[in-house]
C-alpha cells in the first residue's frame, strides 16, 4: 500500500490525528472512536507498516505513537501546486486591492 | 501562517481550494470574470496572459494563452453556469495534455465585507488529479512541522 491509499482510509486518518496529540494506548482508541479493538489494530497495522507510527511496549501495554516522516513525501507532492495558487492569489489581493481605491475615488469625486 | 487552504484527499478525484479575500464578492466575482482583469492575476508571474476568448454565459468558451521566454501554455474550457456573483461552473483542460478535461465548481460566499471562495476541481480520474498536482511547478522544499501540522488538519477536515 502507498501513503495515498493508507491514508485513504477516514478512520486511519482519525488515528493519526488522534496521535498527533500525543501518544496512545489501543484501549483510548477504541472508547475514543467507538470502534471494535480488533478493527481499531488491523489499522494500526497498517499504519505501523506504512512507518506512520511506532510503537512502545510499557509493561503489559503498547503505546501507539506517531512518526509523521513518511507525511513528508506527501507535503512534498501538494507544496508545488500550493506555491502556484498562493502566487495567484497573492496577485488577486493585490488587484482586490487597486480596484477598492479606484472606487473609493471615483465615490469621492462624484 | 498560509491563507490558502489546499484539501486534496488521498485516493479521490477532488481538489479543493479556499482562500479569503478582503474586498465584497460582487468585485471577486468581476475579477474571476472580467477579461480585462485575468491577465493581471491568473497567470504565474513569468508569463503573460493573453486572453483569447472569454464568453462568460452558458455553454460560451474560455481560452488564455499564457507565454513565457519560449515556451507557450494554452488553457481552456466551457462554462456551464454563471451565477453572479455566487458562483461559477465551468469545465478546464490543458491544451498541452488535450483529453484531461477537469470540472470547476467556485463560489463566492460573503462575511462582513469579505469574501470566502471556494474552488471545487474534479478530475476524471485519481490519476488525472495527482498529474495536475505535481506538472510543471517548481519544487517547494519547506518542510516544517507547521506545514506537516496544517496538513494533518487538512486531512482531518476533509
Amino acid at each position: 500500500m502507498n501513503i495515498f491509499e493508507v491514508l485513504a482510509e477516514p478512520t486511519r486518518r482519525q488515528i493519526l490525528d488522534l496521535l498527533r496529540e500525543h501518544s496512545r494506548m489501543v484501549g483510548d482508541l477504541v472508547d475514543i472512536l467507538d470502534i471494535t479493538q480488533p478493527n481499531v489494530s488491523k489499522h494500526l497495522k497498517v499504519l505501523r507498516e506504512a512507518g506512520l507510527v511506532t510503537v512502545r511496549r510499557e509493561a503489559q501495554w503498547r503505546r501507539y505513537e506517531l512518526n509523521p516522516e513518511p507525511l513528508a513525501e506527501l507535503e512534498d507532492w501538494l507544496a508545488p501546486y500550493r506555491e502556484h495558487m498562493e502566487a495567484r492569489f497573492n496577485r488577486l489581493d493585490k488587484l482586490l486591492d487597486e480596484l477598492q481605491q479606484d472606487n473609493d475615488e471615483e465615490n469621492n469625486n462624484e | 501562517m498560509s491563507k490558502l487552504t489546499v484539501v486534496a484527499e488521498p485516493g479521490t478525484h477532488e481538489v479543493r481550494m479556499i482562500r479569503e479575500f478582503d474586498a465584497p464578492r460582487e468585485l471577486v466575482f468581476k475579477a474571476f470574470t472580467d477579461p480585462q482583469l485575468i491577465p493581471r492575476w491568473w497567470g504565474a508571474e513569468a508569463y503573460e496572459t493573453v486572453v483569447d476568448k472569454m464568453e462568460v454565459h452558458k455553454g460560451g468558451m474560455w481560452r488564455f494563452i499564457q507565454s513565457g521566454d519560449d515556451e507557450q501554455y494554452i488553457f481552456n474550457g466551457v462554462f456551464h453556469q454563471i451565477n453572479a456573483p455566487e458562483s461559477i461552473v465551468q469545465t478546464f483542460e490543458f491544451e498541452g495534455m488535450p483529453g484531461h478535461i477537469l470540472l470547476e465548481t467556485i463560489t463566492f460566499e460573503e462575511r462582513d465585507g469579505k469574501t470566502i471562495m471556494t474552488d471545487s476541481s474534479v478530475f476524471q480520474t485519481v490519476e488525472d488529479r495527482e498529474g495536475m498536482l505535481q506538472s510543471g511547478m517548481e519544487q517547494g522544499t519547506d518542510e516544517s512541522m507547521n506545514r506537516l501540522e496544517e496538513l494533518l488538519k487538512t486531512l482531518e477536515r476533509a
